[in-house]
């Protein structure tokens, strides 16, 4: 029906063979978003000329090198609008960088652009990335194109809908306490959180410096490690990451699980989860031990109390990452400010919305005189606490499998009342971010229709596992070519 | 406001005036009814937080950071930065190549 409905490798083979070109390949991307994203939401600005403009150069590269040119020439990609994109707009989905162009592009960007991708533009998501729905966004709402009365997860909400509804070969979000994984899981497509490190935040507007990392979103598990390959490697820009090989992403992908051990952490079976979910996770056990793989228990006991270090230590973070959102040096300025005081409330009054609020708010708390070492610094010993689990977990098994979320998609508006629900959605995928792990969500089934993802975590710098155990259930599931009802028509 | 609390149990709760004083502090200019549902909300998060004062912490140290990376330098050479005009192109109020802001008091 579609071309954006082919993997990466299938179009890199027509588009070498001259079936299709990169031009066309873009033309028909950006046509699908003119008619589709009006419903969906996922775009926050598209740029034809830019798209068009990679895509002619594109086909050139092909044409003269088509054995040299990288896998990912001519592959049309878009960026979760926390991803600096130099000369376009760029707002973290806030209105306090409404009109920010960036004077540079993030890392990734860079590399990707250097692999020949087509941009076709930013994607929605939650303020600053706070949030776990897309409903925070201070610009528009994104659908979940499975039900468009129902939300589409977030942070990086427009990033999964884009790739469910075919509107982009792959595309970047980022992660902090599940921001990848759970819209994935939400929108039935595959999201990976690298490691800790793994990937550079330079040019990633900040949210949780300890927490936060950019990953990719796409249909199929080989996508997502093909542009993890991309983009990941140490950037001197960005003094956390890591120094570690990344070509081993792709040789053991489809290496299957026989004899692999995956442990199933029995406190993430007792967060209330819904019994579609569940029913699909244990099918998903099935099919993974019908496969090979062995499954047995394994304890996070310091699971109880991650929800409330999380919900200290991000905003303590936010907190004073956004203190340089000041409508200064950018944002909307403060016109009729007469004291500098003044201004500053000004600016961050109207730029900031309700949950940008609460969260600094929070964080300013957590970490005032009085108060620092009762929440910030104990949360942060609970944190080593988390870490501690998992390690002791891995010395037991492989990988450890679990439901992404406890729900699927529930129905816009359901959750904005109360934060607390909110924040539960993440209660089984912020774990891994405290601990700077690897993990990875790979739809497993569906539950009333809507599409249910698998969580696959690896110990550090362990991603080569998850992609193997997500590979290994992707090809039994065979699921992941089924189109949502909003990638064929409006709705 | 600064008594000190590092060894006293969590309170589990936050007045409205210590919302008020963070709220100041970090300059998000709330008005009086802002701040009243602010206070509430945040309030509910705070007994929720407040878990964590039994968690038994007393073997660890905090985790600064996940990956162990200390002291990552870089040589100490100079290379180009930004030019003051890429600097200030987003800034709404400037002047002679300086940002533009109102005075302090």
């Amino acid at each position: 029906m579609t071309l954006l409905e082919e993997p990466i490798r299938e179009l890199g083979r027509r588009l070498r063979e001259r079936e299709i070109s990169a031009v066309e390949l873009a033309e028909e991307a950006l046509a699908r978003a003119k008619e589709l994203d009006p419903t969906l939401g996922a775009f926050l600005r598209v740029t034809p000329e830019l798209a068009l403009e990679a895509a002619a150069v594109a086909d050139l590269r092909l044409q003269e090198d088509p054995a040299g040119a990288p896998i990912l020439c001519g592959i049309p990609v878009a960026y979760k609008d926390v991803v600096c994109t130099e000369g376009v707009e760029t707002t973290a989905g806030s209105q306090i960088l409404r009109g920010f162009v960036p004077p540079y592009s993030a890392t990734v960007v860079d590399r990707l652009s250097a692999l020949g991708v087509v941009p076709l533009g930013k994607l929605n998501c939650d303020e600053f990335a706070m949030g776990s729905s897309n409903e925070n966004s201070a610009y528009q709402l994104t659908r979940n194109p499975w039900d468009p009365e129902r939300v589409a997860g977030g942070s990086s909400g427009g990033s999964a809908v884009a790739v469910a509804a075919r509107l982009a070969c792959v595309t970047l979000g980022s992660d902090t306490g599940g921001s990848i994984r759970l819209p994935a899981s939400f929108s039935g497509v595959v999201g990976v959180k690298p490691t800790y490190g793994r990937v550079s935040r330079y040019g990633l507007i900040a949210f949780a410096s300890s927490l936060d990392q950019i990953g990719p979103l796409a249909k199929t598990v080989e996508d997502a490690a093909l542009v993890l390959t991309a983009i990941a490697g140490q950037d001197p820009r960005d003094s956390t990451s890591v120094v570690a090989p990344v070509d081993g992403f792709l040789g053991e992908l489809r290496a299957g699980v026989k004899g692999l051990r995956l442990g199933i952490p029995k406190e993430y079976l007792e967060v209330g989860l819904d019994p579609g979910v569940r029913a699909v996770f244990e099918q998903s056990i099935r099919m993974l031990e019908g496969l090979g793989a062995v499954t047995q228990e394994v304890s996070l006991p310091t699971t109880e109390y991650a929800l409330s270090a999380y919900y200290v230590i991000a905003p303590a973070e936010v907190s004073s990452n956004l203190a340089r959102m000041d409508g200064v040096r950018f944002g909307p300025g403060f016109a009729g400010a007469t004291t500098l005081k003044e201004a500053y409330e000004q600016a961050r009054h109207e730029g900031f919305g309700e949950e940008v609020r609460r969260r600094v708010t929070l964080g300013t708390y957590a970490l005032s005189s009085g108060y620092y070492d009762a929440y910030y610094l104990r949360a942060q010993k609970v944190r080593t606490l988390v870490a501690q689990d998992f390690d002791l977990a891995f010395a037991q098994v492989d990988a450890i499998i679990s439901p992404t979320a406890p729900t699927a998609a529930f129905r816009l508006g359901e959750r904005t009342a109360d934060p607390l629900a909110m924040y539960a959605t993440d209660v089984l995928t912020l774990p891994a971010n405290l601990a700077g792990i690897s993990g990875i969500s790979v739809p497993a089934g569906f539950a009333a229709g809507l599409p249910v993802g698998l969580q696959v975590l690896g110990p550090y710098l362990g991603e080569s596992t998850c992609f193997r155990v997500a590979q290994s259930l992707e090809t039994e599931a065979r699921i992941w070519d089924r189109l949502p009802p909003l990638a064929v028509a409006p709705a | 406001m600064a008594q000190e609390r590092a060894s006293a149990p969590l309170a589990g709760s936050i007045a409205l005036s210590e919302v008020a004083h963070v709220s100041n502090l970090a300059r998000l200019g709330l008005t009086p009814p802002e701040l009243e549902k602010l206070a509430a909300q945040l309030d509910v998060i705070v007994a929720a937080v407040g878990k964590l004062s039994s968690a038994d912490t007393s073997s660890v140290e905090a985790t600064a950071q996940v990956g162990g990376l200390r002291n990552v330098t870089r040589a100490d050479v100079v290379s180009p930065g930004l030019s003051a005009e890429e600097a200030l192109a987003n800034a709404t109020a400037k002047a002679a190549g300086f940002l533009r802001v109102p005075a302090i008091q």
